[in-house]
């Protein structure tokens, strides 16, 4: 028995198809992005989804948080999905884009420009350090060691020995050193763009990844590391160019995250939060092109709008985690491939 | 042990097994006749070891598996095992952290008589070193536990998967007396590159290449043809 | 010196704790090949059961009884009525456990709240013991001869028994103890119930040890476990005592001794060098 997991994309790339369906999906991805950039204009109600109309800085913070979780999530299932390592310590480079965020402008006299740059070098040299270390062994013991540095990170931020983290009430971005732009609840919807933007980059990123030379080993590491070696490449070294890329993009969505919350918080130092992240791209579909995404926008969405509706929910029901854990075994059991593999399904009765 | 000396002890049909993206035992077919070695031969990489996994369900496979009369084939191995089925498998796998008297113990299959006298007979060293722990005895001696496990029950059929690898010429010689022993009890299918062994206990042989029966018959038909066995086996039979 | 002694007992005390859970851990993958993360949901249960039963009763040790039984029947069911289904699969497997643990403790805190609750226990416990100028809290002795109760019938179960005789085997080579005819599945079942009562077991006592239980004990125990379960050996039940030993008292020195938060520093740098010096563990068996 396989690991269904992992082996729920198609045998065969998808050719572009004659006729009319040749062009529907190109202008459908070139519409999509275009359409969520519309939507701070929309004073449009969203009944029963949405606690207000879509133009509102409430539901414009929920989109914004939605697009920067997708956006980690499609680092993540570069890793998982796509290089078949399963990481524990995900979390820990949002976490990285986060705190540097953070630390940099509330204790030196760096602006925002200088916190980007020092997001952008800690974002390149910690994974490639920690990756090199981690990746010495594979499997369970490569998914323990991310766990292990990971949870160091949690400790450092949490004790804050350095008295620079805030611990665990977290670290409050100064705004006048932000850009303006950027500050206040009036520029919810510049803070959305921003997120937006994010998401598109970042995912248009990682598909280029995919699709280039270093991608193609990357899936046949996942396949069949053996063959790899035979074929006379080192997998280590594109394993660690996977785990590079992945974190460096992660604390990147960490430092967007940052501005968006308005800080740096401890929550996503926590192993519940790369949890999180797997039941995002499994949820969605992993190793598949948008399964991630879609993961990470769908899980993002219910963890706060159960949040929301807690009150109103009784029990256990007033946990999002609970249904979510729910929603997680049950899919695990039934449907592995996702929410994508059931697109799959309508789509192949379709014909194609 | 009563030995069945007639008809067809196994019976396969159509063996197919995948490994990953490999297929790499594609329609196996051939009879064990009851009482006696049946050997199966083939160069490396043939798929011999792999249909013995087949066989006992080791790895997927698909194809119909009949055990003296009894279609075996969608039974889990312990299911298969228990219809009388002794396996020795290449590299022996016993169990290291375990003592000798723990592997044999391990072995014993419930509602079978547990054959202690012959085990400690055909491998007297065995019963000296009872308390030691598997892993610290040499490959010989690894291999008579390894054989012995097998020759504890009441066994119709053993599977036995090059026994004589990486073993001293003087140890071949005691493992294939040790092994026509069991043969007078039970009957043997016998992966073997030691053709010298294979003649002197072989009934019958069957050749895999690639995944496929390519031959099989008598054995002394197989092993006295010289153009035959360079081009199934790539090797000689030096004159015993 | 008197320093020395009480942080030396209580280090073995959290020994005791990180042993309780990692044994089980180890033998659940070892055996099984199944990185149970459901084990810190038995840990939460088994401290929310005792002092669900001590709040009732008053009485601990019935506490600590029912909350052993509780995580052997959960385990049994988690096993056979999901776990089962995903063999041969050891990513969703893993994922599963992972989904068990976020449910199972989301429940219990939409049931029991998200703050520590008191835990009653017996006036003696929390008294001191002088050991050579060091006071000891009494319940430091219960955690420590509990373990070393459990290891003792542990080590008996496995090396005496025809269970445990498989167990070991299973471990080093689960294909070949089928091949012997044995079906694994049940002693897959009695391995996740004794992983699952030992966890249960371990919460119930840092429910004691801390007079209270929270819902996020759950989860860093289970980290330090896993952690444990890695340095002394997959699948290795005297590497995880060894280890628990070994980061138990660690911890507590370097916590003292160095700055705050040293000790659980310590412990994830000395995972990291395991992990380049020794991956296999410090008993466990290098991979085949």
């Amino acid at each position: 028995m396989t690991d269904q997991m992992i082996r729920t994309r198609p045998a065969v790339e998808p050719r572009t198809r004659r006729g009319p369906r040749a062009w529907a999906k190109p202008v459908v991805l070139a519409a999509l992005p275009l359409l969520a950039a519309a939507l701070p204009y929309l004073d449009v109600q969203v009944p029963l989804l949405f606690d207000g109309p879509l133009g509102s800085p409430g539901v414009l913070h929920v989109l914004s948080l939605m697009c920067v979780m997708a956006a980690v999530a499609v680092t993540y299932d570069l890793l998982f999905g796509f290089t078949g390592l399963l990481s524990f310590g995900h979390g820990l480079y949002v976490a990285l884009g986060m705190y540097t965020t953070g630390i940099v402008l509330t204790h030196t006299d760096l602006g925002f420009a200088g916190a980007v740059a020092w997001v952008a070098v800690l974002g390149l040299v910690v994974p490639l350090v920690l990756g090199a270390i981690c990746l010495r062994v594979g499997g369970i013991a490569f998914a323990m060691a991310t766990l292990a540095f990971g949870q160091a990170g949690a400790i450092f931020v949490v004790r804050d020995p350095l008295r620079i983290t805030g611990g665990e009430l977290g670290l409050a971005l100064p705004y006048e050193k932000l850009p303006e732009p950027l500050v206040g609840v009036i520029n919810a919807g510049n803070r959305y763009w921003l997120a937006l933007a994010l998401l598109v980059v970042t995912y248009a990123v990682v598909r280029w990844a995919l699709a280039s030379r270093p991608g193609r080993v990357w899936r046949a590491i996942r396949d069949n590391e053996t063959r790899v070696l035979v074929l006379g490449l080192r997998p280590y070294a594109f394993k660690l160019m996977a785990f590079v890329l992945s974190s460096f993009l992660a604390s990147l969505a960490g430092l967007v995250y940052a501005l968006i919350a308005g800080g740096a918080h401890a929550e996503v130092t926590e192993a519940t939060f790369t949890l999180g992240l797997l039941v995002m791209v499994v949820l969605g579909g992993s190793g598949h092109p948008y399964g991630a995404l879609i993961g990470g926008l769908v899980y993002t969405y219910l963890n706060h709008r159960l949040g929301q509706l807690s009150t109103t929910l009784g029990g256990p029901l007033s946990e999002p985690l609970f249904i979510l854990g729910v929603l997680f075994v049950v899919l695990i059991l039934f449907l592995p491939g996702g929410i994508v593999s059931l697109v799959r399904r309508t789509e192949s009765k379709g014909g194609a | 042990m009563t030995k069945a000396t007639e008809g067809t002890m196994l019976s396969v049909r159509g063996l197919h097994v995948h490994l990953g993206e490999s297929h790499v035992l594609q329609g196996v077919s051939f009879d064990v006749r009851a009482g006696g070695v049946t050997a199966l031969l083939g160069r490396n990489g043939a798929g011999k070891t792999t249909t013995m996994r087949g066989l006992l369900g080791l790895v997927p496979r698909r194809g119909e598996v009949i055990l003296d009369g009894e279609d075996i084939s969608r039974l889990p191995t312990h299911e298969v095992v228990r219809r009388g089925i002794g396996y020795v498998p290449e590299n022996r796998e016993v169990f290291a952290g375990l003592t000798v008297q723990e592997n044999l113990r391990l072995a014993e299959r419930p509602g079978s008589r547990h054959h202690y006298d012959l085990v400690y007979e055909l491998f007297p060293r065995l019963k000296e070193r009872l308390k030691q722990r598997a892993g610290t005895m040499s490959g010989g001696e690894q291999q008579m536990l390894a054989l012995a496990r097998a020759l504890l029950n009441d066994n119709r059929l053993l599977l036995i998967d090059e026994p004589s690898q990486g073993l001293a010429p003087y140890l071949v010689a005691e493992l294939t007396e040790a092994l026509a022993r069991a043969a007078e009890l039970v009957t043997i299918v016998l992966v073997e590159q030691n053709l010298r062994m294979v003649q002197r206990l072989a009934r019958d042989a069957v050749v895999l290449d690639q995944g496929r029966v390519v031959w099989s018959g008598g054995a002394a038909d197989l092993l006295g043809d010289g153009e035959l066995t360079r081009q199934y086996l790539g090797v000689g039979v030096a004159k015993a | 010196m008197s320093t020395f002694i009480l942080l030396t007992v209580t280090g073995l005390g959290l020994a005791a704790l990180y042993f309780l859970v990692a044994s089980g851990l180890s033998l659940i993958y070892g055996l099984m090949d199944v990185l149970n993360f459901a084990h810190g949901a038995f840990l939460t249960l088994g401290a929310y059961t005792a002092w669900v039963v001590v709040d009732a009763t008053g009485s601990l040790l019935l506490g600590v009884a029912v909350a052993i039984a509780v995580g052997a029947v959960l385990a049994v069911l988690m096993e056979t009525a999901l776990l089962r289904r995903m063999y041969g699969s050891h990513v969703p497997q893993v994922l599963l456990t992972v989904g068990l643990l976020l449910a199972i403790t989301a429940l219990i805190r939409s049931i029991f709240g998200t703050d520590a609750l008191q835990l009653a226990t017996p006036e003696w416990m929390n008294e001191v013991t002088e050991i050579l100028g060091a006071p000891i809290p009494n319940n430091r002795f219960v955690l420590i001869v509990t373990a070393v109760l459990v290891y003792l019938a542990m080590s008996a179960f496995l090396a005496k028994t025809r269970y445990g005789l498989i167990i070991r085997a299973g471990v080093e080579n689960r294909a070949m103890v089928t091949a012997l005819g044995i079906d694994v599945r049940r002693a897959f079942t009695l391995v996740f119930a004794i992983g699952g009562a030992l966890a249960a077991l371990a919460g119930a006592l840092a429910g004691v040890i801390n007079n209270a239980v929270s819902p996020e004990q759950g989860m860093s125990l289970l980290i330090f476990a896993f952690i444990v379960v890695i340095i002394g050996g997959l699948g290795s039940f005297r590497g995880s005592a060894l280890a628990a030993v070994l980061v138990g008292l660690l911890q507590q020195y370097a916590n003292f001794y160095g700055a705050v938060g040293a000790g659980d520093l310590i412990v994830v740098l000395m995972l990291a060098a395991i992990l380049l010096v020794r991956p296999q563990g410090l008993l466990g068996r290098a991979a085949s």
